[in-house]
């Protein structure tokens, strides 16, 4: 075993899939000689050539598009989107046609689309987003956000596997801050499956991506306050693994839903519903959201910072609620 | 800012109301006090005076409509002011500017509410959020709804689990341990239902009462009710749920005691003989019973443990002497209240208790007429009972029971001699109250009672 990388995790993913299977191939802008922006794609032209290494223009739509077509003659595509902010560009191609096909036709569409996501790297409004959101209503998608590099790994695996399209949101604050040492083997982490990151007993956190560490640094802090807090790795955000929200909500009886995406209309909204539809009797106290306010990401250093959650946040509104 | 005009809870028993008229329209103007509208309980009929000065904004209940106490029926407020947004609670105790007159005003008086004494030991850390939150909310428990579901599951009273959330919330834990403490100590979990609710002047005897705290759960099961078809099947009334409640709550929190001591009325009679045309010329009609209380209140004076309350593990010495008068009505009992009878003489107490003895069976008792007992007095003989052993009118301390007068035989100085012959009955709380302490109340009692007349 080595210690792996977020990134490399990622790339280790669809190297191997594309390894063992030769309709496995990846297309993007600059996925190729420059080996991706954030060099995920990094030596894959070298080792696969251009036929599977593909670089493209400038069009997101044209990206899914393309891939698209190709997956439904029976090729596993990966598109890469530079920054995940652009995959709005290709929001017609997937919500209305890689959506649609199978309930149309009957043909899958077994493509990922994948690219970073996320703040706290200082990107500014067009290159910190996480969109998932605009997704999240829409039958037909499957939606992954990692946080661990076993995640990373297995997920893409379970990705470009998965006979119908699934976006691969990875979190680009993660991408060389987090490392671990991966198996040898082959692994896939099932989609639509969360991980209970910590146990406790006093209340639950469900999030996913880089709030998952965000989540467990407060759970940390507020263990010295003899709070016992539990949190819940989403890891899918469709389908949810409403199983698991709702195991933790009963246990706990007091949740809180934390995620990246802005507060109005944000996945954690969802995750509220399930939970007040059909755990209502067991909780304890009211369910509370933590997410970055409904503003565009800010630039400026110091405001994305107040615009993030942050450890301290979280801690308060934990410590809010467990005194509920 | 609007204020809410609730229905009333014109007696202890008493759950719900009719609004008979409503004596202003929408958009009248209408002074603090001034008659609002007119209701009818099982009970008592009233006019209800306005709780502040306005305009009437809303109706919210229409006449003949009958409705559970605290309901709001109507809102007060300033021409042109938005109709209020409905309240998803009526609070009982509602912030006025200006509280109106205890008919609008279901708080009680300030007798102590029975809560502290029948609340069992509790995990008590948090003594002081305890005892503020049932004045906060008499009978509504902050909680959530895992609270509620394990209340249901283990039968558990939530009104009786310290809270230690937000603002004395219930909260998963408060009960968990609660739970897991009275386990610990087999003490019993389900006993009163809203023990919270300060209700100052419950109903001895059968009275009906107040939202009183439900039975204690018995420790052996109770045999099954086996009933046959041509056995006649009826629901329990909401008056008769309260006395039942009541009465079990009562005796469950009190150990009941009993002394009984015959006096001799002799003296009585030829005192009330000598006061009866002077009475008349009041226009009081002089029956025994101002004789009783007054004895009563001379035996209180010299034994102040009989007009007291439990509060906790406190005793509370009441100052002044409020009697509860045991009214029976057709359909139930009512328990009118003379307040400061120590303060009154003989044609005070006799005037008071015909006052309220007539108003109470034309149902024209106003809430304040039946709150604030400090000590009952049930007449048990009017039915020709010679004597009956009433249930302590909680959170009194005693009763008194009178039983009927009845001429027999004494032996008086080694000479049989025919007198009417009283007995009195004393039901009193054992934890605080002893058979000497009893006795010797009784003792004053009787002395008042045989003293010469003419001294």
């Amino acid at each position: 075993m080595a210690v792996t990388t977020y990134i490399d995790a990622i790339k280790e993913g669809i190297w191997e899939e594309m390894e063992k299977d030769e309709s496995v191939f990846i297309l993007g802008e600059d996925v190729g000689i420059y080996g991706g922006a954030f060099k995920v794609t990094k030596g894959m032209l070298d080792k696969f050539g251009p036929m599977r290494v593909i670089d493209t223009p400038i069009s997101e739509s044209a990206i899914v598009g393309a891939a698209i077509g190709a997956a439904l003659v029976g090729m596993r595509p990966v598109a890469e989107m530079q920054f995940i902010d652009f995959i709005s560009c290709a929001f017609d191609q997937i919500v209305n046609f890689a959506a649609k096909c199978r309930y149309r036709w009957g043909a899958g569409v077994p493509i990922v689309v994948r690219g970073p996501s996320g703040g706290g790297v200082h990107g500014g409004p067009f290159h910190s987003q996480n969109p998932e959101a605009y997704f999240f209503n829409v039958p037909g998608l499957k939606i992954v956000c990692p946080s661990t590099a076993y995640d990373a790994k297995g997920l893409i695996k379970a990705a470009i596997r998965d006979p119908d399209p699934v976006l691969y949101f990875e979190h680009k604050y993660l991408y060389r801050r987090i490392k671990e040492d991966l198996p040898a083997e082959d692994f896939v982490v099932p989609i639509g499956k969360a991980a209970l990151r910590r146990e406790g007993e006093d209340l639950s956190i469900i999030t996913y991506g880089a709030m998952v560490y965000k989540a467990l640094e407060a759970a940390e802090a507020l263990a010295q306050d003899g709070i016992d807090v539990e949190v819940l790795d989403l890891r899918s955000i469709l389908p949810l693994d409403e199983e698991a929200i709702l195991t933790t909500a009963k246990k706990t009886s007091k949740v809180i839903v934390l995620h990246e995406a802005t507060l109005t209309g944000g996945p954690g909204g969802e995750v509220v519903a399930r939970i007040a539809e059909k755990a209502f009797e067991y909780l304890d106290g009211p369910i509370v959201r933590i997410a970055p306010p409904d503003t565009p990401v800010p630039y400026s250093p110091p405001l994305e910072e107040a615009f993030l959650p942050q450890t301290k946040d979280i801690v308060a509104k934990a410590k809010k609620l467990a005194a509920y | 800012m609007a204020t809410d005009v609730i229905m009333p809870q014109m007696g202890e028993s008493i759950a719900e109301g009719t609004i008979v008229k409503w004596l202003k329209g929408v958009g009248d103007n209408v002074d603090r006090d001034e008659p609002l509208f007119e209701i009818s309980t099982d009970k008592v009929d009233a006019e209800i005076p306005s709780p502040s000065a306005g305009v009437l904004l809303e109706i919210l209940v229409p006449e003949g409509k009958t409705v559970e106490i605290n309901t709001v029926v109507g809102r007060i407020g300033q021409e042109g002011e938005a109709k209020s947004a409905p309240k998803a609670a009526p609070a009982p105790q509602q912030s006025e500017p200006a509280p109106a007159p205890a008919a609008a005003a279901p708080q009680p008086a300030p007798a102590p509410s029975p809560a502290p004494a029948q609340r069992p030991a509790q995990p008590a850390p948090q003594a002081q959020t305890a005892t503020q939150a049932p004045q906060q909310a008499p009978s509504f428990v902050r909680s959530s709804p895992v609270v509620q579901k394990i209340a249901a599951e283990h039968g558990v009273d939530v009104s009786l689990v310290e809270g230690t959330g937000e603002g004395g919330r219930v909260t998963k834990k408060d009960i968990m341990t609660y739970i897991d403490s009275a386990a610990s100590s087999a003490a019993p979990i389900s006993t009163p239902a809203q023990p919270a609710a300060p209700q100052p002047a419950p109903a001895p005897q059968e009275a009906p009462s107040a939202p009183a705290p439900a039975a204690p759960k018995p420790a052996a099961a109770r045999p099954a009710v086996v009933a046959s078809a041509d056995d006649v099947r009826e629901p329990m009334s909401i008056m008769r749920k309260k006395i039942a409640e009541h009465m079990v709550m009562s005796k469950a929190t009190s150990p009941h005691v009993y002394t009984i001591f015959e006096v001799d009325m002799n003296e009585v009679v030829k005192r009330r003989e000598a006061l009866k045309r002077e009475f008349e010329k009041e226009g009081v009609k002089l029956t025994f019973l101002p004789f009783f209380i007054e004895a009563c209140i001379r035996g209180m004076k010299e034994y102040p443990i009989i007009n007291s309350s439990v509060d906790g593990e406190t005793i509370i010495y009441k100052k002044t002497v409020n009697v509860g008068i045991a009214v029976a009505l057709e359909n139930g009992l009512i328990v009118p209240v003379i307040k400061h009878a120590d303060q009154m003489n003989l044609l005070g107490l006799a005037k008071t208790a015909a006052d309220l003895g007539e108003r109470a069976r034309t149902k024209r008792l106003v809430p304040d007429d039946v709150q604030g007992g400090t000590f009952t007095i049930t007449n048990v003989g009017v039915f020709g009972g010679a004597f009956g052993l009433p249930i302590i009118n909680q959170p009194q301390a005693a009763i008194m029971g009178i039983g009927t007068i009845v001429k027999r035989p004494v032996v008086i100085d080694d000479a049989i001699a025919i007198r009417p012959i009283v007995y009195l009955s004393l039901s009193y709380d054992h934890r605080i109250i002893d058979g000497a302490d009893a006795a010797r109340f009784l003792t004053v009692v009787k002395r008042e009672l045989e003293k010469p007349a003419g001294v």
